[in-house]
């Protein structure tokens, strides 16, 4: 049974059309990374399945049951391009949100909160407010709390979009070892093409005006993925295959100009 | 905040009250420097230009005054203060639960504020000699009591709902994704976001208790409320008796807003403002 299953959805929003005919199925255990440029409606996708837009025609499932009941039964775990933590919450606090919300009684999220300090690296940090942490550790913090109930599903909307390079690629690592130790289903939006193809198991390429996927692209880089694999000759060929991807994608929508046939 | 920008990383405040409440000594000197210039200059300008006593007392003969008079001050001064505490109490109190109501019920809110901001203008001061008729002539604390709490209602539910609904969508976003309950979304979003405007309201209606409950009782009120002193007092040209009054009247005011701000620091540990 896929995980996520999107058939034919439309999202308009008013005059602009959003998203245009998108079918995309995800199977359990795959990484799929949504590329392309701003106003492609990668994020609007990304919050159709997750139910915090409704499409305005077609349907979204999620484990098999609407993507509306799959909400209600907290069926993912969601990260936003900002950390998105309460001021108010210590570090140890915004980890247990969702489990507070799911009547978890007070051990088992002391427990579980540990537990996911431990796997974000983050021991030592638990009473601190949001603003003493850097970019990099808020973002780590939202991933604890996003998997903290472990959801089979995780959704991630530009997650390392406002991070320096350094500490996006070791960010990167982290959320490669946290999906092998997991086993969970993530679905990623990103603009960089180099993450796309370094994380994931397939890559969407979308177009803009109106939003669609354009192509979907295999990685068949091998597992796990290393600091190497960014080296590697075959990493280099899906990266130019990604941006040829892009550009088609792009310039399809709008006839060519006298101009750009001469060069 | 939780902005993306990396930061470096800050220490983590530790320590109780005292070391969120007291600063370093050097941190008050420039204060209290301008505090003892005042008074100096205060006083020499008074013996500089002979300055008669019913225009202005010598701060000293202020103070000898009020020390022989501490007791019945004291006294007094309380009396007012428990008026403007309990119109502090009793106004905010319902401005909070008016304001978590009109937040709740969005619609409710459309019809009411523009009254409320209107209302909001009015010089409810100028009421006093008509409330004092209201409860038992003015001669008991309910009068008094009641104008503080209509001065200090305004200031608190403008802002506490000003809080309630300045909750970022993405935290909004975020419980959604949770498929919180709006129950849920008041207690762990909408409240703690508010709770820093609320304060803000609070320090504001601290001051407005004192002065209705002072204005309250210059319209009649009890013999031994400070409000009935001080305007008896100038009356029979006992002007310093009456600026220790005054005195009194400060001491009160600030040790409620001071008070209020403390519970402030306590409350708000997160905001970084509050613990530097």
């Amino acid at each position: 049974m896929s995980v996520v299953q999107i058939k034919d959805v439309t999202k308009q929003f008013g005059e602009v059309t959003a998203l245009q005919g998108i079918d995309l199925e995800i199977e359990p255990g795959e990484f799929v990374s949504l590329i392309g440029p701003s106003g492609c409606g990668k994020s609007t996708l990304l919050r159709i399945i997750g139910d915090l837009i409704e499409p305005t025609s077609g349907t979204a499932s999620v484990n098999g049951k609407p993507a509306r009941q799959a909400r209600v039964d907290r069926d993912y775990g969601i990260v936003f391009q900002d950390a998105v933590l309460y001021d108010w919450r210590t570090v140890s606090k915004n980890i247990a949100l969702p489990l507070e919300l799911a009547r978890w009684d007070r051990r088992r999220r002391a427990d579980k909160v540990k537990e996911m300090l431990e796997l974000v690296e983050l021991n030592g940090f638990e009473d601190h407010y949001p603003w003493q942490l850097s970019g990099g550790m808020q973002q780590r913090v939202s991933i604890a709390r996003a998997l903290s109930f472990d959801p089979a599903l995780l959704l991630m909307d530009e997650p390392f979009g406002a991070l320096d390079e350094m500490t996006r690629e070791r960010l990167n690592m982290e959320l490669l070892q946290i999906w092998e130790a997991s086993g969970s289903t993530i679905v990623f939006v990103t603009h960089s093409i180099a993450e796309a193809v370094f994380l994931s198991t397939r890559v969407v390429v979308m177009s803009p005006r109106p939003g669609r996927i354009s192509e979907t692209i295999p990685v068949d880089l091998p597992q796990p993925r290393t600091a190497a694999t960014r080296e590697e000759p075959r990493f280099f060929e899906l990266v130019t295959q990604v941006r040829e991807a892009l550009h088609l994608g792009h310039d399809a929508e709008r006839p060519a100009q006298p101009s750009e046939a001469t060069v | 905040m939780s902005s993306g920008a990396p930061v470096a990383v800050q220490p983590v405040p530790r320590g109780g009250l005292g070391r969120m409440v007291g600063r370093r000594i050097t941190d008050w000197l420039p204060a209290a420097v301008v505090l003892v210039a005042t008074f100096a200059l205060w006083q020499g300008l008074i013996v500089w230009l002979d300055v008669q006593e019913f225009l202005l007392p010598k701060p000293t003969s202020i103070a000898t005054t009020f020390w022989d008079d501490k007791s019945e001050l004291w006294h007094a001064g309380w009396y007012t203060f428990q008026e403007a505490l309990g119109g502090f109490v009793v106004g905010s109190s319902i401005a909070i639960l008016f304001a978590l109501v009109l937040a709740r019920w969005r619609p409710l809110g459309s019809a009411l504020m523009p009254y409320a901001i209107a209302a909001n203008a009015i010089p409810i001061i100028a009421f006093a000699p008509i409330t004092n008729q209201w409860f038992d002539g003015g001669l008991t604390k309910s009068s008094k009591v009641a104008i503080a709490a209509v001065l200090c209602f305004f200031p608190v539910l403008v802002n506490t709902l000003k809080g309630l609904t300045s909750v970022r969508p993405q935290d909004l976003e975020l419980m959604r994704s949770y498929a919180a309950g709006e129950v849920e979304i008041f207690r762990r979003v909408r409240i703690p976001t508010a709770l820093p405007f609320m304060f803000t309201g609070l320090k504001v209606a601290t001051v407005l208790a004192m002065i209705g409950a002072v204005v309250g009782e210059y319209f009649g009120g009890a013999l031994n409320a400070l409000g009935v002193l001080i305007l008896t007092r100038s009356r029979l040209f006992q002007f310093n008796e009456a600026w220790a009054g005054i005195t009194m009247v400060c001491l009160f005011g600030i040790s409620l807003y001071v008070a209020v701000a403390i519970l402030e620091r306590v409350t708000l540990r997160w905001v970084p403002s509050t613990t530097e």
